[in-house]
Protein backbone atom coordinates (compact mmCIF):
# COMPACT_ATOMS: atom_id res chain seq x y z
CA UNK A 1 0.00 0.00 0.00
CA UNK A 2 1.35 3.48 -0.72
CA UNK A 3 0.19 6.45 -1.12
CA UNK A 4 0.19 8.49 -4.92
CA UNK A 5 3.08 10.59 -5.27
CA UNK A 6 1.65 14.18 -4.74
CA UNK A 7 4.45 16.65 -6.91
CA UNK A 8 3.52 19.86 -5.73
CA UNK A 9 5.74 22.82 -3.41
CA UNK A 10 5.81 21.97 -0.20
CA UNK A 11 7.40 25.10 0.95
CA UNK A 12 4.11 26.83 -1.12
CA UNK A 13 1.66 25.01 0.68
CA UNK A 14 2.59 24.92 4.18
CA UNK A 15 2.95 28.84 3.56
CA UNK A 16 -0.69 28.98 2.21
CA UNK A 17 -2.08 27.10 4.60
CA UNK A 18 -0.30 28.69 7.37
CA UNK A 19 -1.53 31.95 6.52
CA UNK A 20 -5.49 30.86 5.43
CA UNK A 21 -5.45 29.82 8.87
CA UNK A 22 -4.10 33.04 10.38
CA UNK A 23 -7.16 34.83 8.27
CA UNK A 24 -9.56 32.48 9.63
CA UNK A 25 -8.39 33.67 13.19
CA UNK A 26 -7.93 37.02 12.59
CA UNK A 27 -10.28 38.36 10.94
CA UNK A 28 -13.43 38.81 13.02
CA UNK A 29 -11.25 40.06 16.21
CA UNK A 30 -11.15 43.65 16.86
CA UNK A 31 -8.37 43.42 18.20
CA UNK A 32 -6.65 41.16 16.42
CA UNK A 33 -3.02 39.88 16.67
CA UNK A 34 -2.99 41.93 19.84
CA UNK A 35 -4.55 38.93 21.67
CA UNK A 36 -1.51 37.00 21.63
CA UNK A 37 0.03 39.61 23.57
CA UNK A 38 -2.97 40.05 25.93
CA UNK A 39 -3.05 36.45 27.30
CA UNK A 40 0.69 36.20 28.28
CA UNK A 41 0.92 39.83 29.85
CA UNK A 42 -2.20 38.97 32.02
CA UNK A 43 -1.03 35.59 33.34
CA UNK A 44 2.42 37.27 33.77
CA UNK A 45 0.58 39.88 35.92
CA UNK A 46 -1.66 37.64 38.17
CA UNK A 47 1.28 35.08 38.23
CA UNK A 48 3.84 37.96 39.46
CA UNK A 49 1.37 38.96 41.73
CA UNK A 50 0.52 35.75 43.51
CA UNK A 51 4.25 34.40 43.97
CA UNK A 52 6.41 37.65 44.21
CA UNK A 53 3.75 39.35 46.74
CA UNK A 54 1.56 36.50 48.16
CA UNK A 55 4.16 33.98 48.51
CA UNK A 56 7.50 35.60 47.87
CA UNK A 57 10.39 33.41 47.97
CA UNK A 58 14.07 34.84 48.52
CA UNK A 59 15.66 32.45 46.17
CA UNK A 60 13.97 34.42 43.31
CA UNK A 61 13.73 37.94 44.12
CA UNK A 62 17.23 38.20 42.84
CA UNK A 63 16.12 38.13 39.37
CA UNK A 64 13.08 39.82 37.72
CA UNK A 65 10.53 38.07 38.30
CA UNK A 66 7.98 38.95 35.31
CA UNK A 67 10.62 38.11 33.41
CA UNK A 68 11.29 34.68 35.14
CA UNK A 69 7.53 33.48 34.99
CA UNK A 70 7.37 34.63 31.10
CA UNK A 71 10.48 32.24 30.10
CA UNK A 72 7.66 29.61 31.43
CA UNK A 73 4.44 30.53 30.35
CA UNK A 74 5.43 31.17 26.21
CA UNK A 75 6.70 27.28 26.16
CA UNK A 76 4.17 25.82 27.79
CA UNK A 77 1.02 28.07 26.09
CA UNK A 78 2.40 27.40 22.92
CA UNK A 79 2.92 23.33 24.03
CA UNK A 80 -0.74 23.96 24.86
CA UNK A 81 -2.28 25.33 22.06
CA UNK A 82 -0.08 23.90 19.42
CA UNK A 83 -0.23 20.38 20.80
CA UNK A 84 -4.76 20.55 20.99
CA UNK A 85 -4.82 22.16 17.59
CA UNK A 86 -2.23 19.85 16.03
CA UNK A 87 -4.32 16.76 17.66
CA UNK A 88 -7.61 17.65 16.13
CA UNK A 89 -6.79 19.39 13.01
CA UNK A 90 -7.32 15.72 10.61
CA UNK A 91 -10.96 15.43 12.00
CA UNK A 92 -11.41 19.42 11.71
CA UNK A 93 -10.31 19.12 8.38
CA UNK A 94 -12.66 16.31 7.51
CA UNK A 95 -13.24 18.61 4.48
CA UNK A 96 -10.00 18.80 2.95
CA UNK A 97 -8.77 14.69 4.31
CA UNK A 98 -11.94 13.56 2.36
CA UNK A 99 -11.59 15.49 -0.43
CA UNK A 100 -7.87 16.87 -1.75
CA UNK A 101 -5.48 14.69 -2.45
CA UNK A 102 -2.92 16.78 -0.82
CA UNK A 103 -0.08 14.41 2.03
CA UNK A 104 -1.75 14.04 5.03
CA UNK A 105 1.13 14.62 7.12
CA UNK A 106 0.99 18.29 5.79
CA UNK A 107 -2.50 18.87 8.08
CA UNK A 108 -1.11 18.49 11.68
CA UNK A 109 2.28 20.16 10.87
CA UNK A 110 0.62 23.00 9.12
CA UNK A 111 -1.19 23.61 12.90
CA UNK A 112 1.54 23.36 14.95
CA UNK A 113 3.38 26.10 12.17
CA UNK A 114 0.38 28.11 12.75
CA UNK A 115 0.68 28.26 16.35
CA UNK A 116 3.93 29.69 15.18
CA UNK A 117 3.22 33.25 14.27
CA UNK A 118 1.75 33.50 17.70
CA UNK A 119 4.69 32.13 19.04
CA UNK A 120 6.95 34.65 17.37
CA UNK A 121 4.93 37.21 18.79
CA UNK A 122 4.96 36.11 21.93
CA UNK A 123 8.63 35.60 21.89
CA UNK A 124 9.43 39.08 21.08
CA UNK A 125 7.33 40.04 23.93
CA UNK A 126 9.30 38.22 26.49
CA UNK A 127 12.43 39.78 24.53
CA UNK A 128 11.48 42.93 24.71
CA UNK A 129 10.50 42.96 28.65
CA UNK A 130 13.99 41.29 28.78
CA UNK A 131 15.66 44.27 27.83
CA UNK A 132 13.31 46.61 29.41
CA UNK A 133 14.27 45.14 32.56
CA UNK A 134 17.94 45.60 31.96
CA UNK A 135 19.11 42.30 31.08
CA UNK A 136 21.30 43.16 27.68
CA UNK A 137 21.45 40.73 24.87
CA UNK A 138 24.25 38.68 24.65
CA UNK A 139 26.19 35.69 22.58
CA UNK A 140 24.29 32.89 23.82
CA UNK A 141 20.86 34.52 22.15
CA UNK A 142 21.78 32.80 19.40
CA UNK A 143 21.22 29.54 21.14
CA UNK A 144 17.50 30.63 21.18
CA UNK A 145 16.79 30.06 17.22
CA UNK A 146 17.94 26.34 17.93
CA UNK A 147 16.34 25.71 20.92
CA UNK A 148 13.20 26.66 19.52
CA UNK A 149 13.22 25.15 16.40
CA UNK A 150 14.06 21.72 18.29
CA UNK A 151 11.11 22.41 20.40
CA UNK A 152 9.02 23.09 17.50
CA UNK A 153 10.01 19.66 16.11
CA UNK A 154 9.19 18.16 19.08
CA UNK A 155 5.47 19.32 18.92
CA UNK A 156 5.32 18.76 15.31
CA UNK A 157 6.13 14.92 15.92
CA UNK A 158 3.68 14.89 18.84
CA UNK A 159 0.66 16.43 16.64
CA UNK A 160 1.43 13.85 13.96
CA UNK A 161 0.91 11.12 16.57
CA UNK A 162 -2.08 12.70 18.34
CA UNK A 163 -3.59 13.24 15.46
CA UNK A 164 -3.96 10.08 13.85
CA UNK A 165 -4.81 8.40 16.67
CA UNK A 166 -7.61 11.08 17.61
CA UNK A 167 -9.39 10.19 14.21
CA UNK A 168 -9.62 6.38 15.51
CA UNK A 169 -10.21 7.45 19.30
CA UNK A 170 -12.00 11.33 19.20
CA UNK A 171 -11.80 11.35 23.43
CA UNK A 172 -7.80 11.75 22.55
CA UNK A 173 -8.28 15.57 22.98
CA UNK A 174 -9.50 15.27 26.33
CA UNK A 175 -6.69 13.36 27.40
CA UNK A 176 -4.82 15.67 26.11
CA UNK A 177 -6.07 18.45 27.94
CA UNK A 178 -5.71 17.27 31.44
CA UNK A 179 -2.17 16.39 30.41
CA UNK A 180 -1.57 19.84 29.88
CA UNK A 181 -3.32 20.78 33.33
CA UNK A 182 -1.27 18.49 34.94
CA UNK A 183 1.59 19.65 33.38
CA UNK A 184 1.16 22.96 34.05
CA UNK A 185 2.29 22.16 37.30
CA UNK A 186 5.34 19.75 36.26
CA UNK A 187 7.10 22.79 34.40
CA UNK A 188 9.00 25.16 36.46
CA UNK A 189 7.14 27.98 35.76
CA UNK A 190 6.57 30.08 38.70
CA UNK A 191 9.13 28.24 40.78
CA UNK A 192 12.87 27.54 39.75
CA UNK A 193 14.39 24.21 38.97
CA UNK A 194 16.84 24.27 41.98
CA UNK A 195 14.02 24.03 44.63
CA UNK A 196 13.24 20.79 43.19
CA UNK A 197 13.85 18.04 45.74
CA UNK A 198 16.22 15.64 44.82
CA UNK A 199 13.94 12.47 44.29
CA UNK A 200 11.76 14.33 41.97
CA UNK A 201 14.22 15.66 39.72
CA UNK A 202 13.77 12.87 37.30
CA UNK A 203 10.34 14.48 36.37
CA UNK A 204 11.75 17.38 35.18
CA UNK A 205 15.24 16.25 33.60
CA UNK A 206 13.41 14.29 31.29
CA UNK A 207 10.41 16.90 30.23
CA UNK A 208 11.39 18.55 27.38
CA UNK A 209 9.43 21.58 28.40
CA UNK A 210 11.21 21.89 31.38
CA UNK A 211 14.71 21.73 29.26
CA UNK A 212 13.53 24.58 26.91
CA UNK A 213 11.98 26.56 29.74
CA UNK A 214 15.67 26.37 32.15
CA UNK A 215 17.49 27.04 28.45
CA UNK A 216 15.71 30.09 28.28
CA UNK A 217 16.00 31.38 31.21
CA UNK A 218 20.13 30.34 31.63
CA UNK A 219 20.46 32.48 28.17
CA UNK A 220 17.97 35.32 29.05
CA UNK A 221 18.28 36.09 32.80
CA UNK A 222 21.58 33.86 33.59
CA UNK A 223 23.39 35.25 30.77
CA UNK A 224 24.97 31.77 30.20
CA UNK A 225 25.04 29.10 27.74
CA UNK A 226 22.57 26.09 28.45
CA UNK A 227 24.52 22.97 29.48
CA UNK A 228 24.91 20.32 27.11
CA UNK A 229 22.51 17.94 28.77
CA UNK A 230 18.86 20.30 28.46
CA UNK A 231 20.61 20.60 24.00
CA UNK A 232 20.79 16.73 24.27
CA UNK A 233 17.64 16.57 25.88
CA UNK A 234 15.36 19.15 23.23
CA UNK A 235 17.68 16.72 20.67
CA UNK A 236 16.17 13.55 21.86
CA UNK A 237 12.78 14.78 22.48
CA UNK A 238 12.51 16.04 18.81
CA UNK A 239 13.97 13.22 17.02
CA UNK A 240 12.51 10.31 18.87
CA UNK A 241 8.62 12.17 18.69
CA UNK A 242 9.15 12.67 15.19
CA UNK A 243 10.30 9.34 14.21
CA UNK A 244 7.49 7.94 16.53
CA UNK A 245 4.62 10.49 14.98
CA UNK A 246 5.98 9.74 11.80
CA UNK A 247 5.47 6.07 12.09
CA UNK A 248 1.98 6.16 13.84
CA UNK A 249 1.04 8.58 11.03
CA UNK A 250 1.64 6.33 7.98
CA UNK A 251 0.37 3.49 9.60
CA UNK A 252 -2.94 5.11 10.26
CA UNK A 253 -3.55 7.15 7.46
CA UNK A 254 -4.41 4.49 5.09
CA UNK A 255 -7.84 4.38 6.91
CA UNK A 256 -8.82 8.13 7.46
CA UNK A 257 -11.00 8.17 4.78
CA UNK A 258 -13.23 5.44 6.45
CA UNK A 259 -12.81 6.90 9.71
CA UNK A 260 -13.91 10.68 9.27
CA UNK B 1 1.45 3.27 -24.81
CA UNK B 2 0.69 3.32 -20.84
CA UNK B 3 -2.64 3.49 -19.83
CA UNK B 4 -3.46 6.52 -17.97
CA UNK B 5 -5.77 5.17 -15.41
CA UNK B 6 -6.24 2.08 -15.12
CA UNK B 7 -8.83 -0.26 -12.16
CA UNK B 8 -7.96 -4.17 -11.48
CA UNK B 9 -10.43 -5.78 -10.21
CA UNK B 10 -10.96 -3.15 -7.73
CA UNK B 11 -12.94 -4.13 -4.57
CA UNK B 12 -13.62 -1.73 -1.77
CA UNK B 13 -15.72 -2.01 1.26
CA UNK B 14 -16.85 0.03 4.14
CA UNK B 15 -17.68 -0.57 8.03
CA UNK B 16 -21.86 -0.11 7.79
CA UNK B 17 -21.53 2.25 10.83
CA UNK B 18 -18.65 3.11 12.57
CA UNK B 19 -20.43 3.74 15.72
CA UNK B 20 -18.99 6.78 17.99
CA UNK B 21 -15.76 6.28 18.14
CA UNK B 22 -14.37 7.06 22.34
CA UNK B 23 -12.32 5.30 24.16
CA UNK B 24 -14.73 3.32 25.59
CA UNK B 25 -15.89 0.97 22.16
CA UNK B 26 -12.32 1.01 21.31
CA UNK B 27 -11.69 -0.62 24.19
CA UNK B 28 -14.84 -2.65 24.32
CA UNK B 29 -13.77 -3.73 20.14
CA UNK B 30 -10.16 -4.49 21.47
CA UNK B 31 -11.35 -7.09 24.09
CA UNK B 32 -14.06 -8.84 22.09
CA UNK B 33 -13.31 -8.58 18.37
CA UNK B 34 -16.67 -8.22 16.84
CA UNK B 35 -17.05 -8.46 12.94
CA UNK B 36 -18.68 -5.66 11.95
CA UNK B 37 -20.94 -5.52 8.70
CA UNK B 38 -19.14 -4.08 5.70
CA UNK B 39 -20.75 -3.08 2.47
CA UNK B 40 -18.86 -4.01 -0.73
CA UNK B 41 -19.28 -0.13 -2.75
CA UNK B 42 -17.17 -1.38 -5.79
CA UNK B 43 -16.70 -5.34 -6.18
CA UNK B 44 -14.36 -6.49 -8.93
CA UNK B 45 -14.63 -3.34 -10.92
CA UNK B 46 -11.86 -2.94 -13.82
CA UNK B 47 -11.28 -1.06 -16.72
CA UNK B 48 -8.32 1.04 -18.60
CA UNK B 49 -8.36 4.47 -20.16
CA UNK B 50 -5.93 5.26 -22.43
CA UNK B 51 -4.45 8.83 -22.53
CA UNK B 52 -7.01 11.20 -24.31
CA UNK B 53 -9.93 8.88 -23.64
CA UNK B 54 -13.20 10.14 -21.91
CA UNK B 55 -15.33 7.80 -19.71
CA UNK B 56 -18.73 8.59 -18.44
CA UNK B 57 -20.17 6.77 -15.25
CA UNK B 58 -23.19 6.29 -15.35
CA UNK B 59 -25.54 4.61 -12.29
CA UNK B 60 -28.09 5.32 -9.80
CA UNK B 61 -27.24 7.03 -6.62
CA UNK B 62 -24.90 4.95 -4.64
CA UNK B 63 -23.58 2.74 -7.30
CA UNK B 64 -20.41 3.54 -6.74
CA UNK B 65 -19.52 6.06 -8.65
CA UNK B 66 -18.42 8.60 -6.74
CA UNK B 67 -16.20 5.39 -4.90
CA UNK B 68 -14.54 5.23 -8.40
CA UNK B 69 -13.45 8.84 -8.38
CA UNK B 70 -12.27 8.66 -4.76
CA UNK B 71 -10.62 5.82 -5.41
CA UNK B 72 -9.07 6.46 -8.42
CA UNK B 73 -8.08 10.16 -6.66
CA UNK B 74 -6.21 8.34 -4.51
CA UNK B 75 -8.16 9.37 -1.00
CA UNK B 76 -8.64 5.93 -0.29
CA UNK B 77 -7.22 2.63 -1.03
CA UNK B 78 -9.02 -0.69 -2.19
CA UNK B 79 -9.19 -3.65 -0.23
CA UNK B 80 -8.31 -5.67 -3.00
CA UNK B 81 -7.17 -5.21 -6.48
CA UNK B 82 -4.82 -2.60 -7.80
CA UNK B 83 -5.22 1.42 -9.45
CA UNK B 84 -2.47 2.63 -11.43
CA UNK B 85 -2.18 6.45 -12.52
CA UNK B 86 0.06 8.23 -14.88
CA UNK B 87 0.06 11.43 -15.05
CA UNK B 88 -1.15 14.37 -12.69
CA UNK B 89 -4.42 14.29 -11.13
CA UNK B 90 -6.94 16.34 -10.62
CA UNK B 91 -10.37 16.12 -8.97
CA UNK B 92 -13.68 18.29 -8.77
CA UNK B 93 -15.46 15.74 -6.51
CA UNK B 94 -17.84 18.11 -4.11
CA UNK B 95 -18.66 21.62 -4.33
CA UNK B 96 -16.14 24.06 -3.09
CA UNK B 97 -14.17 21.32 -1.65
CA UNK B 98 -11.20 22.32 0.25
CA UNK B 99 -12.50 26.11 0.42
CA UNK B 100 -13.04 28.02 2.96
CA UNK B 101 -16.15 30.56 3.53
CA UNK B 102 -14.20 33.19 5.50
CA UNK B 103 -11.53 33.44 2.74
CA UNK B 104 -12.15 35.56 -0.16
CA UNK B 105 -12.32 34.72 -3.76
CA UNK B 106 -9.09 35.61 -4.27
CA UNK B 107 -7.10 33.89 -1.39
CA UNK B 108 -9.52 30.75 -1.82
CA UNK B 109 -7.73 30.47 -5.04
CA UNK B 110 -4.04 30.29 -4.06
CA UNK B 111 -4.75 28.08 -1.25
CA UNK B 112 -6.55 25.34 -3.91
CA UNK B 113 -3.72 25.82 -6.19
CA UNK B 114 -0.96 25.16 -3.71
CA UNK B 115 -3.30 22.12 -2.45
CA UNK B 116 -3.40 20.99 -5.95
CA UNK B 117 0.16 21.35 -6.70
CA UNK B 118 0.91 24.34 -8.35
CA UNK B 119 3.86 26.56 -7.41
CA UNK B 120 4.25 29.87 -6.51
CA UNK B 121 5.14 30.81 -10.22
CA UNK B 122 2.53 29.10 -11.73
CA UNK B 123 -0.44 30.45 -8.86
CA UNK B 124 0.70 33.84 -9.78
CA UNK B 125 1.04 33.25 -13.43
CA UNK B 126 -2.32 31.50 -13.87
CA UNK B 127 -4.08 33.63 -11.42
CA UNK B 128 -5.58 36.17 -13.83
CA UNK B 129 -6.44 33.15 -16.52
CA UNK B 130 -8.34 31.36 -13.56
CA UNK B 131 -10.08 34.76 -12.39
CA UNK B 132 -11.31 35.62 -16.41
CA UNK B 133 -12.45 32.21 -16.44
CA UNK B 134 -15.01 31.89 -13.58
CA UNK B 135 -16.15 35.01 -14.64
CA UNK B 136 -16.52 36.15 -10.78
CA UNK B 137 -14.41 38.51 -10.74
CA UNK B 138 -16.39 41.27 -9.21
CA UNK B 139 -16.34 39.00 -6.19
CA UNK B 140 -13.24 38.31 -5.88
CA UNK B 141 -12.21 39.81 -3.17
CA UNK B 142 -15.41 39.49 -1.50
CA UNK B 143 -15.43 36.27 1.38
CA UNK B 144 -16.52 32.76 -0.40
CA UNK B 145 -19.78 33.00 1.87
CA UNK B 146 -21.33 35.22 0.04
CA UNK B 147 -21.06 33.64 -3.00
CA UNK B 148 -24.02 31.57 -4.87
CA UNK B 149 -23.17 27.63 -5.08
CA UNK B 150 -23.04 28.53 -9.38
CA UNK B 151 -20.51 30.94 -8.34
CA UNK B 152 -18.60 28.45 -6.26
CA UNK B 153 -18.45 25.99 -8.84
CA UNK B 154 -17.38 28.52 -11.45
CA UNK B 155 -14.05 29.36 -9.44
CA UNK B 156 -13.57 25.66 -7.92
CA UNK B 157 -13.63 24.52 -11.94
CA UNK B 158 -11.48 27.46 -12.73
CA UNK B 159 -9.09 26.32 -10.62
CA UNK B 160 -8.68 23.09 -11.38
CA UNK B 161 -8.44 23.22 -14.71
CA UNK B 162 -5.82 25.62 -14.37
CA UNK B 163 -4.06 23.03 -12.76
CA UNK B 164 -3.57 21.62 -16.16
CA UNK B 165 -3.68 17.53 -15.03
CA UNK B 166 -2.92 14.78 -17.32
CA UNK B 167 -6.45 13.03 -15.68
CA UNK B 168 -9.11 15.48 -15.05
CA UNK B 169 -12.04 13.70 -12.62
CA UNK B 170 -15.26 15.26 -12.44
CA UNK B 171 -18.18 14.90 -9.75
CA UNK B 172 -21.29 15.85 -11.15
CA UNK B 173 -20.91 19.34 -9.83
CA UNK B 174 -20.40 21.52 -13.19
CA UNK B 175 -24.07 21.05 -13.64
CA UNK B 176 -24.47 23.79 -11.07
CA UNK B 177 -23.15 26.54 -12.86
CA UNK B 178 -25.59 28.76 -15.49
CA UNK B 179 -25.94 27.77 -19.21
CA UNK B 180 -23.48 29.98 -19.97
CA UNK B 181 -20.95 28.45 -17.97
CA UNK B 182 -21.76 25.33 -19.03
CA UNK B 183 -21.18 25.77 -22.28
CA UNK B 184 -17.86 27.04 -21.43
CA UNK B 185 -17.01 24.26 -19.26
CA UNK B 186 -17.76 21.85 -21.90
CA UNK B 187 -15.83 23.81 -24.54
CA UNK B 188 -13.12 23.71 -21.77
CA UNK B 189 -13.23 19.92 -21.50
CA UNK B 190 -13.56 19.30 -25.52
CA UNK B 191 -10.01 21.32 -25.82
CA UNK B 192 -8.79 19.21 -23.37
CA UNK B 193 -9.50 16.12 -25.11
CA UNK B 194 -8.19 17.49 -28.08
CA UNK B 195 -4.82 18.01 -25.80
CA UNK B 196 -4.95 14.03 -25.20
CA UNK B 197 -5.95 14.35 -21.95
CA UNK B 198 -8.23 12.03 -19.98
CA UNK B 199 -11.54 12.63 -18.49
CA UNK B 200 -13.72 10.92 -15.90
CA UNK B 201 -16.85 12.25 -15.43
CA UNK B 202 -19.43 10.54 -12.94
CA UNK B 203 -23.06 12.33 -13.97
CA UNK B 204 -26.77 11.40 -14.46
CA UNK B 205 -27.29 13.28 -17.29
CA UNK B 206 -27.40 10.43 -20.05
CA UNK B 207 -26.75 13.06 -22.66
CA UNK B 208 -23.65 14.43 -21.07
CA UNK B 209 -22.04 11.15 -20.93
CA UNK B 210 -23.37 10.65 -24.62
CA UNK B 211 -22.09 14.18 -25.80
CA UNK B 212 -18.75 14.35 -23.84
CA UNK B 213 -17.45 10.83 -23.78
CA UNK B 214 -16.42 8.29 -26.38
CA UNK B 215 -16.76 5.22 -23.94
CA UNK B 216 -19.08 4.73 -20.53
CA UNK B 217 -19.67 2.75 -17.62
CA UNK B 218 -22.54 1.34 -16.03
CA UNK B 219 -22.32 0.69 -12.73
CA UNK B 220 -24.86 -0.76 -10.23
CA UNK B 221 -24.89 -1.69 -6.22
CA UNK B 222 -20.91 -1.82 -7.14
CA UNK B 223 -20.70 -4.03 -10.18
CA UNK B 224 -20.25 -3.39 -13.75
CA UNK B 225 -23.57 -4.07 -15.71
CA UNK B 226 -21.95 -3.09 -19.06
CA UNK B 227 -18.64 -1.12 -20.56
CA UNK B 228 -18.15 0.32 -23.79
CA UNK B 229 -18.46 3.23 -26.27
CA UNK B 230 -21.00 6.09 -24.49
CA UNK B 231 -23.65 5.15 -27.26
CA UNK B 232 -24.23 1.57 -26.40
CA UNK B 233 -23.98 1.70 -22.92
CA UNK B 234 -26.70 5.22 -22.66
CA UNK B 235 -29.16 3.22 -24.57
CA UNK B 236 -28.86 -0.08 -22.73
CA UNK B 237 -28.95 1.82 -19.95
CA UNK B 238 -31.99 4.13 -20.87
CA UNK B 239 -33.35 0.86 -22.57
CA UNK B 240 -33.37 -0.40 -18.93
CA UNK B 241 -35.23 2.43 -17.53
CA UNK B 242 -35.40 4.01 -14.30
Amino acid sequence: MSERHWGGDYVFLFENLILKDFRIRYRNMSLGILWSLINPLVMMTVLTFIFGRIFPRNDVHTQPFPVFILCGLVPFNFFVAALLTGATSIVDSAGLVKRVPVPREVVPIAAVLSNCVHLLIQIALLLLITVGFGLRPNRYWLWLPVIWALYVAFVCGLALGSSAINVYVRDTRYVLESFTTVLFWLVPIFYPFSIIPPKYVGIYQFNPVAALVMALRNILIDGIAPPMSLIVNLVLAASFTLSFGFLIFRRLKYRFYEHI
Amino acid sequence: MLPSLRFDRVTKTFVHHTGPMLLRERLIEMMRPSRRPRFEALKDVSFELAPGESLGLIGANGAGKSTILNLATGLCLPDRGSITVNGRVTALLELGAGFHPDLTGAENVRVNAAMMGMTRRQSAERFETIVEFSGVREFINEPLRVYSSGMMVRLAFSVAVAADPEVLLIDEVIGVGDQVFYAKCLEKIRSFQNDGKTIVLASHSTELVAMLCQRALWIDRGQIVQQGTATDVVAAYRAAGP
